[in-house]
């Protein structure tokens, strides 16, 4: 497939300077973002998809210090921008939803104003102008009511509701890239649900690129064309979604995909564990960083660093297993069964095609 | 006639812990004209027997932690009967009954971090409750109950003498789980205790609260909004919409069988790990402004062994039919 390159990150590399030491959050991470596609990155709080993104957006921290590596978006790298230009690229190109919907919204200003603010500021449009465009707007993003709701506070909406408060706003200014961070885990699943759904109707409307950030299986496997697992500020996986969840590599993808229950389990089934916590990246272990807790690691896993093995055209992953040499593993049980349900079913639906 | 839930629930009593008995929870506030009554939980009965799981999922505002809380006597409710072990926990109680029920039901959190006092030690948190009991004589018996404790729940010794800041968040809630266990109580309200934490901690949690119930026989009132670890975890499980139970059921029976349409709303948007499966679903819609509108008399009735949905005379002959046509299907 010959797509068009909207966002390529390469080799990129974070660290924050703290009172204890160098906290190395993201360690040569690099990726390509193609248009129109949902790119989702999965991985444990800590694991540096948050930080990834924010230096996207030109967020970071003020302490974080980006020792190397490039984000290139229509030919310019993105790191080397000042403040003022950042001001023209936040908004015109690149948008973001955070994940809690409360405090991404200012509880003392109308909800209105907030969504039409962009247009004044952005777009320099006479107040009237930007109500009707925001009217217009909240209709698109599902709010019932908007002339009523214009002139409400945060606090009189839902959950739900205020989610689509802050995709309305982080559409208003028409960006080519939206990064969604956990965008629906402070939800109930029936909102999440509408606020997928949403997020899904405005991608094709708007044709949208989406970098998606989540813990949730169930939620990448319903937005995502391709998948990167992150583990410990390093991406140890990626590959299109069909390929991760039927044809996962790395031992972290298979106890990520095995640990949680899905709706098929048998009562009596243990849950797969995945011992231990994530490493400290004050002093990130020598060789993989998830050898600690993998039962499957090899000798060879604690001393030197998997590099990225090919899988297919589209799939690599960095685990030694791959190597031509190792020893071929078993898969835990609940994946193995899991892979299988999820085979049939895609049988299933071909033949009912 | 058909049987509702309350004849069920009184024809069975014989190793009940707890039940529950039409509980309303209301709050108002403003005064006259400005009146606003939230009818939080409005007349829910259940019943949970010694060493059993209940499940209550649901959405968040329905109710489902309101409905924890009046039980152990945080709220006092506005009306209905509570029974712990045969007797009457509502209402007005000495202060001997008071202690056989905060003995008897303790409550494990959400979330970890703001449920430990940060300046107490492992053994302060752990073992008060067994001092303010006076269950214990000296500190040498309260250190070694309390090791015993972080043994069961997979701590180490020396953990004891540290504070929570120095855990990690499932470690913490593995604290939170042995400040419950130590008082050995014969109810545990555990109010979604996995939301907070991290996927790959959760699972840690959950098998261990798994083993905990089948090698002490818990018994459990599981409050959660996530219906798979709900479907995994209890014996019966109890689907709460606007502060009422609208199905009851065993896990299998409801989650293969959904009748109450909010049920099934509510099971067609589990998001599935399988990309598959995701792009061609759809979701079912659940319009609330028409809960509770039908004329009649609603009330919990029975479908079929022990399975009851929420509605009137007339919508429970729909749901009888659902379930005559497809009942076939499922076996």
């Amino acid at each position: 497939m010959d797509r068009e390159k909207i966002l390529e990150v390469k080799d990129l590399t974070i660290t924050f300077h703290t009172y204890a030491g160098r906290v190395q959050a993201v360690r040569n991470v690099s990726f390509d973002l193609y248009k129109g596609e949902t790119l989702a990155i999965v991985g444990e709080s800590g694991s540096g998809k948050s930080v990834t993104n924010k230096a996207i957006i030109g967020i970071l921290a003020p302490t974080a210090v980006v020792e190397s590596g490039s984000i290139l978006y229509k030919g310019t790298n993105l790191l080397d921008k000042s403040e003022k230009q950042w001001e023209k690229i936040r908004g015109n190109d690149i948008s973001m939803i955070f994940q809690d919907p409360m405090s991404s919204l200012n509880p003392l200003m109308k909800v209105g104003k907030q969504i039409s603010e962009v247009y004044r500021l952005k777009h320099k449009m006479s107040g009237s102008e930007a109500k009707a465009k925001t009217i217009k707007l909240m209709k698109d993003v599902g709010i019932p009511e908007p002339e009523k709701r214009y002139e409400q506070y945060p606090f009189h909406f839902s959950g739900g509701m205020r989610q689509r408060i802050v995709i309305a706003i982080a559409l208003a200014s028409d960006p080519n890239i939206l990064i969604c961070d956990e965008p629906t885990t402070a939800l109930d699943v029936t909102i999440q649900a509408q606020v997928l759904k949403l997020i899904e109707d405005m991608e094709d409307m708007r044709d949208l690129s989406t970098i998606f950030i989540t813990h949730d299986l169930g939620v990448v496997a319903h937005v995502a064309d391709r998948i990167a697992v992150m583990y410990a500020g390093k991406i140890v996986e990626y590959g299109l979604a069909e390929e991760i969840f039927y044809n996962p590599q790395h031992p972290y993808t298979w106890s990520l995909m095995s640990s949680m229950p899905d709706m098929d389990i048998e009562d009596e089934e243990e849950l797969y564990v995945i011992q231990g916590t994530p490493p400290n990246m004050l002093h990130p272990p020598v060789g993989d960083a998830f050898a600690e807790r993998n039962p499957y690691a090899l000798k060879l896993d604690y001393e030197q660093e998997p590099p990225l093995f090919k899988v297919s055209d589209t799939h690599y992953a960095a685990t030694w297993l791959l190597h031509p040499k190792s020893p071929k593993m078993e898969l835990p049980a609940t994946l193995v069964r899991r892979i299988e349900t999820g085979k049939a079913r895609r049988r299933e639906l071909g033949n009912d095609n | 006639m058909t049987t509702n839930y309350d004849s069920f629930q009184n024809s069975t009593d014989d190793d009940v812990v707890l039940k529950v008995d039409c509980l309303k929870q209301h709050f108002s506030s403003g005064y006259g004209k400005k009146k606003v009554v939230v009818k939080a939980v409005d007349g829910i009965s259940f019943q949970i027997k010694k060493g059993e799981t209940y499940g209550l999922v649901g959405e968040s505002g329905c109710g489902k932690t309101t409905t924890g809380r009046s039980i152990i006597r945080l709220y006092k409710p506005t009306g209905g009967n509570v029974w712990f072990n045969g007797e009457l926990i509502s209402g007005n109680l000495t202060s001997e009954q008071k202690l056989r029920v905060t003995q008897g039901i303790q409550m494990i959190f959400q979330d970890p971090i703001s449920s430990l006092n940060p300046r107490m030690t492992v053994k302060e948190i752990i073992g008060e409750g067994m001092i303010i009991n006076k269950l214990v004589k000296s500190d040498e018996e309260l250190t070694q109950k309390v090791i015993e404790m972080l043994r069961i729940v997979g701590l180490s010794d020396d953990h004891i003498s540290r504070y929570p800041h120095e855990f990690s968040g499932g470690q913490r809630q593995r604290i939170g789980i042995a400040r419950v266990l130590i008082s050995n109580p014969s109810l545990i309200i555990a109010d979604e205790p996995i939301s907070a934490l991290d996927v790959s901690i959760q699972a840690q949690v959950l098998n261990l609260l798994n083993d905990l119930k089948k090698k002490m026989g818990l018994t459990l009132l599981f409050i959660a909004h996530d219906l798979s670890v709900v479907k995994y975890f209890s014996d019966y499980v109890g689907v709460m919409y606007n502060g009422k139970i609208v199905e009851c059921g065993k896990p299998g029976t409801i989650f293969a069988n959904p009748l109450h349409p909010y049920t099934k709303a509510l099971i067609s948007a589990i998001p599935i790990p399988d990309p598959a499966f995701e792009r061609g679903r759809t979701y079912l819609s659940y319009d609330g402004s028409r809960f509770g509108c039908a004329p009649g008399n609603y009330d919990l009735r029975l479908i079929s062994d022990d399975h009851f949905v929420y509605g009137t005379e007339e919508e429970h002959q729909e749901f009888l039919a659902e379930y005559e046509a497809r009942k076939d299907l499922i076996k």
